[in-house]
């Protein structure tokens, strides 16, 4: 296809104003597959600047151009029917699950979890509202005092442009990959949060107190900027598995933090299992600031999620943690990607990966080391545990050292649970599925550790739940 | 409490039969001691009874309170009471002392039990047993000395009091002092449970002089070839194995 003017772009959008008065063609946005007029209405029904429009358009024309990756599990990826997928929903119409579609395990989970009533239907999509506003107001109103923005990624393109104009998609740019470029056509929902400069926030935002604001979207976009001295962390998700009647989520996570300041991002995805889970995540640290990803996959299908870490400023640092539970049937492609662009930088990577079943982890990981960067240091560490002869994972690490003078070390183990090991902890009473528990209790405590201490329980226990039944 | 007949068993993977036909009962709060030669089949014997994987049952049945437990999975058999401490505790990197304790107490104390009671109740038994608390922070039998293991594996019988407790070579690795010590608890428990059954496996006598067992038997091939008293043991001290041997081959 060849490219449009700007000027004929705007003259279309003109246009779909007046189509939305037919109610046929407004149906049409909200049907399956896309296009780029789809991708131009969804602009126009939310309402959004031009330069966003433009910018979907844009990313639209990247996603046609693309191929899908050749890398990865593509047997699976290859799947994907793009045509078979809505791209936008019209909000109050989403989450219309009735609860009897609602699988059995994931009620079960829910039973266990002890995930209170309303909250069940909410994950479940039965429900769009989750009754924590009131919760939620108080938060948001010690937040605004302090001039700390909070709110989903629509609102903050309409209360404030200027900021998002100058940060989204700076990060992640559309030509990054095709699932990024097909997010920035058709995204909706997610956060965006501003810290303003030296503001250390107390609590950690967490996008589970304010479901409500769609934030759990299939295409959803979040922005983050620290400014500078600031602090924030920022929780995603929660050990209840949710359910979603949308089998394709490709979400975009950014974050800037400028100067000195810190973030940290706690993310725990529990997708149905039949969810393809492709996520781009990237941060950029200026001087001295610091950034952690810390990331928890356990359900889903597919997933395929590199948080990165662009290490910019002089003496910034990075942290990544990862834990990946991947159960037959399921594969978890997680890894990261560090890069270290200027002097005294330095990061961590610490993965574990733990495959039951027939499961399948892999850690794909890539560190960039560029001249910029003397005296920079990194320490990947990944473990994995397979709990079964069919269990299997693989790691794929590329090192790409431009400054002889630093510092990379990776260091890869795999342990498995021998039938002596088993057998010693079940004559002390433990059920196979116990023994395999406690083991894997203890291969990711570390990680645990990082986590407030709600996520850190809830997180155990979910482990439990997910080993019952699960051998055999 | 537990009783088998003609029990007899191989190695799974070598096809390699170990047990030969082993009969015996032991009663409940009797103290029962197996002697024998390394390599005799004593430990195999110990394993079978918990359900070893490594080994295969082909003739003969083990009861334990008039129950077949032949095929019960390893982890019933440890809930229904019968403990082993084993000759070689298997080492599990990545799983601390206390997080072991924090599961398995689970399938014996009652839930009303706050966890921290029992955990404070573990740490003084270990400091009885001579292990100091910050071991509960080590890996799981890991870089353990054979002391610190057979400490660790005798103290959990007062750890999940089980009605019937086989203790294989306890006194290996232990020097006299830590034996003495480690016995003195195992027989003070005994008194406080009378009811619990205990079989002590060794290979020597030392440590027979501190227990007071109803019966010993002798295991030679995978066979027990003589059951006795205390006297038995003191024969055995004396003239050693040989002379058993020789009266099995005649
Ligand atoms: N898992 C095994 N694999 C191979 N051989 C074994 C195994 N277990 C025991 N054996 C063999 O069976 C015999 C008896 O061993 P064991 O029961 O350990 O004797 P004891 O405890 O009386 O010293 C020995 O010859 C030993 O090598
Ligand atoms: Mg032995």
């Amino acid at each position: 296809m060849e490219d449009r003017s700007v000027l004929e772009l705007r003259e279309m959008a003109e246009n779909y104003k007046y189509d939305f008065k037919d109610p046929y063609l407004y149906k049409e946005v909200f049907e399956k597959g896309l296009d780029e007029e789809k991708v131009i209405k969804i602009s126009k029904i939310k309402g959004e600047p031009e330069w966003m429009t433009e910018f979907r358009v844009n990313a639209y024309r990247i996603f046609i151009s693309k191929p899908m990756p050749t890398w990865g599990n593509t047997e699976i990826l290859n799947k994907i029917n793009f045509d078979d997928i809505h791209y936008y929903v019209r909000p109050e119409e989403d989450h219309k699950t009735s609860w009897d579609e609602v699988p059995e395990y994931i009620k079960k989970t829910f039973d266990r979890l002890g995930i209170p009533e309303a909250e069940r239907k909410f994950l479940a999509g039965v429900t769009a509202q989750y009754e924590s506003e009131v919760v939620y107001h108080s938060i948001r109103e010690d937040l605004a005092k302090q001039g700390v923005i909070f709110t989903d990624m629509d609102t903050g393109l309409k209360e404030y442009p200027e900021i998002v104009r100058k940060y989204f998609g700076t990060v992640v740019p559309p030509e990054d990959n095709k699932f990024a470029a097909l997010n920035s056509a058709v995204w909706s929902g997610g956060s965006f949060v501003y810290v303003p400069p030296n503001v250390k926030v107390s609590i950690p935002l967490q996008a589970y107190f304010r479901i409500n604001a769609k934030n759990m979207g299939q295409f959803e976009r979040t922005l983050i900027i620290a400014e500078e001295g600031s602090e924030v962390t920022y929780i995603e998700g929660c050990t209840a598995p949710v359910y979603s009647s949308h089998s394709l989520h490709s979400a975009v996570v950014e974050i800037i933090a400028l100067p000195n300041s810190k973030v940290q991002y706690i993310t725990i995805q529990n997708w149905s299992r039949d969810v393809y889970n492709l996520v781009t995540k990237r941060s950029v640290a200026y001087e001295n600031a610091k950034v952690g990803w810390i990331d928890a996959n356990i359900g889903s299908l597919l997933t395929m999620k590199y948080p990165s870490i662009y290490l910019l400023g002089e003496g910034a640092r990075g942290e990544i943690i990862s834990v990946a539970f991947a159960k037959t049937g399921q594969h978890q492609d997680a890894g990261s990607k560090i890069v270290l662009a200027a002097p005294n930088t330095s990061a961590t990577v610490t993965s574990k990966s733990i495959s039951v079943g027939s499961g399948r982890a892999s850690y794909r990981g890539l560190v960039k080391v560029y001249k910029e960067a003397k005296n920079s240091k990194v320490n990947v560490q990944c473990d994995a545990l397979l709990l079964d002869p069919e269990s299997r994972t693989d790691t794929y690490p590329v090192i790409e050292v431009h400054q002889p003078n630093a510092a990379i070390t990776h260091e890869a183990t795999v342990s498995k649970i021998s039938e002596q090991q088993l057998y010693y902890l079940m004559s002390r009473g433990l059920s196979p599925e116990e023994a395999k528990t406690l083991i894997i209790h203890g291969f990711i405590e570390n990680f645990v550790k990082e986590l407030p201490m709600e996520y850190a329980v809830e997180m155990n226990r979910l482990i439990a739940l997910e080993m019952e039944g699960s051998v055999g | 409490m537990l009783k088998i007949r003609d029990l007899k068993a191989k190695v799974k993977s070598l096809d390699k039969q170990i047990l030969n036909g082993v009969d015996f009962e032991v009663k409940k709060g009797e103290i029962h001691c197996i002697m024998g030669k390394n390599g005799s089949g004593k430990s195999t014997l110990g394993h079978i009874i918990m359900g070893n994987p490594d080994y295969e049952i082909t003739d003969g049945q083990i009861y334990f309170e008039n129950e077949l437990i032949n095929d019960l999975p390893t982890n019933e058999r440890a809930t229904k009471g019968i403990y082993l401490a084993f000759q070689n505790p298997i080492e599990i990197p990545g799983v601390t002392l206390a997080n072991f304790f924090r599961y398995t107490t689970k399938k014996f104390y009652s839930e009303d039990i706050p966890y921290p009671k029992i955990r404070k109740q573990i740490v003084e038994l270990l400091g009885k047993f001579g292990i100091p608390e910050d071991t509960m922070r080590r890996y799981l039998n890991e870089g353990f000395s054979g002391g610190e293991r057979k400490r660790i594996e005798a103290m959990q019988v007062l750890v999940y009091k089980p009605k019937l407790a086989i203790l294989d070579e306890i006194d290996s690795g232990l020097d006299i002092d830590g034996l003495k010590n480690v016995v003195k608890y195992i027989n003070e428990y005994v008194e406080q449970n009378p009811d619990t059954s205990i079989i002590f496996i060794t290979h020597y006598s030392r440590l027979l002089q501190y227990l007071s067992p109803n019966m010993v038997h002798v295991m030679i091939n995978g066979k027990i070839v003589l059951s006795g008293d205390m006297s038995l043991a003191k024969e055995i001290d004396e003239k050693g194995y040989s002379w058993l041997e020789d009266s099995i081959k005649t």
